[in-house]
């Protein structure tokens, strides 16, 4: 490869630290923006440097960081919309735990049916196995365009527009993780499954003393994949709902963003941390994962 | 036996395939039907749609004659508006070229024994991890006319950034600017890496014995041996950039300053304006459009992966 010429590893080096330095910036003016406070950001000091108050605050007196330095975040956190509401409070930590309920629901279900589903295709000897595995496979080309309209008519028909199911629902049934865990299942010796069978193993058994443990790489992969989908979703939960104790993060968010008048930079920032930083703690935790379900994930094309 | 092998595998199959049958199947049937109707669905209930024919198709695609007072007679779209959503996506879309060979570039760099080699990777992979509302409010703070960081830095080389977001010639480019952040050193830069470490070494070892510079070995043998990969990503950023971009215009510009995404579009006339039978045949265009892309994309790789 390119690395077998001698290419000096200084250069190398440099050119990725620039990279990546690039690549990182926005991630770091986003922190200090949401540590400062209003007047800062209108202050004339150098902006892309932390801030000089901020700094020296934290060097008189490191204590200060925990008490005022974090002011946006308290005061996000508390942040409600006063409105009279049988549904509970409408604030910012609402959809903190909005958020983290519908990732954790789509995930969970994401995981339990298509591992349903993959099992049966892989495992499972049944007339029309081929025909309606196609099927699945056709609906891989079938744009969100498509679908979210009658979506949506078949949720207000059912009375479910600004309800939690609504937000949900759709975003469980995944043609996508039924094939990569088909993939893998496929990956399983016959011998393994049948001396089970010999042992009066059932297929739920198969299913779930063989297939789940032995796949877990699979499952880690769909379900990092699916909670970062369902944890960042926008447009489905934009479409069903429209009362804001129903919000997602990404919802709420845009609810502090003025579209001509300029917005409480810090506090937003404060806001799209919250957002973002969890992210970036799933991904950290579980990158292995997730190189694994692209390249299992590609081997559809 | 059938019957009861059937039985077991309706078991396994049934919570996917209720799901799929009322969230895949049904839609894309009633989708099709709807794109034939009109329907208000604030104003009237399910049972005032009502078949118009080919009206949507006609007023979204088609075009009519007008004679100017001068006595002219020229064609005029119907609906200039899709129109315009088309060309703005279009345009936007002009950026995947340059980012699949940013992302090529990455991975070549990566794709090194070297230390801390997976650093880097995290390093570039975290941008498409998180981007969503977050990191577009981010971008938005960026692009900030007065204090953005990307006009502050601008200011250091003395030249004066424009107002990003809120202007016509720059909107555009700053939204393919934040979304190449997103893109480039994310999946497609992984597959392109695994690509690499798929390239017997050999090759390159004989192309350096036949005297090929490094330029060389990267023209006529990396970038052949990757075109299969190549040609993957190209599909799917084809796909994903007709039908995405709702989100970043929505949330950045409001689809002003010739942001309006044809998804964009769609979702305006089908839940600002509640024009579903007309907002479905703009999904069926859309879907049109891509699929003949699809279609002739697959012909000409037909004809040029094979080697």
């Amino acid at each position: 490869m390119l690395s077998r010429i001698k290419s000096g590893p200084v250069v190398v080096y440099g050119l990725l630290v620039l990279l990546a330095a690039s690549m990182l910036f926005p991630f770091y003016w986003m922190a200090i923006t949401s540590l400062k406070d209003k007047a800062d950001v209108f202050s004339t000091e150098p902006k892309l440097l932390p801030g000089r108050q901020l700094a020296e605050r934290v060097v008189d007196d490191p204590r200060w960081f925990f008490h005022s330095g974090t002011d946006n975040y308290s005061q996000l956190l508390a942040w409600q919309r006063l409105v009279e509401s049988g549904r509970g409070p409408r604030g910012f930590s609402r959809f903190v735990l909005n958020t983290v309920f519908f990732a954790l629901a789509i995930t969970l279900g994401q995981v339990i049916t298509s591992s349903l589903a993959a099992f049966a295709f892989a495992r499972l000897r049944f007339p029309g196995r081929k025909q309606v595995f196609f099927a699945y496979l056709a609906t891989l080309m079938i744009p969100a365009t498509v679908t979210m309209i009658p979506s949506y008519i078949l949720l207000r028909e059912l009375g479910w527009v600004n309800t939690y199911q609504a937000v949900i629902l759709p975003s469980v049934f995944t043609a996508y993780g039924t094939f990569m865990l088909r993939q893998f299942f496929l990956t399983i010796p016959r011998e393994i499954e049948d001396a089970a069978r010999i042992d009066g193993c059932s297929p739920l058994g198969l299913y779930w003393r063989i297939a789940l443990p032995l796949s877990t790489p699979a499952l880690a992969a769909l379900s990092i994949v699916a909670f970062v989908g369902s944890w960042r979703t926008f447009m489905w939960p934009l479409i069903v709902s429209s009362t804001e104790d129903l919000f997602n993060l990404p919802l709420g968010l845009t609810l502090f963003r003025g579209m001509y008048t300029d917005p409480d930079w810090p506090l937003l920032m404060a806001g799209s941390m919250v957002m973002t930083l969890p992210l970036i703690l799933v991904f950290i935790a579980g990158q292995r994962y997730f190189v694994e379900g692209i390249r299992l994930g590609a081997v559809k094309g | 036996m059938r019957s009861r092998a059937l039985g077991i595998a309706a078991l396994f199959l049934l919570p996917n395939l209720l799901g799929f049958l009322a969230f895949t199947l049904f839609p894309v049937v009633a989708s099709f039907a709807l794109s034939f109707c009109r329907w208000d669905p604030v104003a009237e209930p399910v049972s005032a749609i009502e078949p118009v024919g080919l009206l949507n198709y006609v007023d979204l695609v088609g075009f009519h004659s007008r004679t100017d007072p001068g006595g002219q007679t020229s064609w005029v779209a119907n609906t200039p508006r899709f129109w315009e959503s088309l060309y703005n996506t279009v345009f936007m879309m002009l950026a995947i070229p340059f980012n699949m060979a940013a992302s090529l570039l990455l991975a070549v760099l990566l794709n090194r024994k070297m230390r801390g080699m997976a650093i880097f990777r995290s390093a570039f992979f975290l941008p498409s991890i998180t981007a969503g509302v977050g990191t577009m409010l981010l971008w938005m703070w960026m692009f900030n006319k007065d204090m953005g960081s990307i006009n502050q830095v601008l200011a250091w080389v003395g030249i004066q950034g424009p107002d990003w977001l809120q202007s016509y010639f720059w909107a555009k480019p700053a939204l393919m600017l934040m979304a190449s952040w997103a893109g480039i050193g994310g999946v497609n830069m992984i597959l392109y890496l695994a690509g690499l470490q798929q390239i017997p070494r050999e090759l390159h070892e004989a192309a350096a014995l036949d005297g090929a510079g490094r330029w060389q070995q990267l023209r006529h043998v990396t970038v052949p041996m990757l075109l299969p990969v190549t040609f993957f990503i190209f599909i799917i950023s084809i796909i994903s950039g007709l039908e995405g971009g709702f989100d970043a215009p929505y949330v950045m510009t409001g689809g002003s300053f010739g942001t309006t995404t044809v998804s964009l579009y769609l979702y305006r006339q089908g839940f600002e304006f509640f024009r579903m039978g007309y907002a479905s045949a703009v999904a069926w265009v859309l879907f049109l459009i891509v699929f003949l892309l699809t279609m002739i994309n697959w012909r000409l790789a037909e004809k040029r992966v094979e080697y």
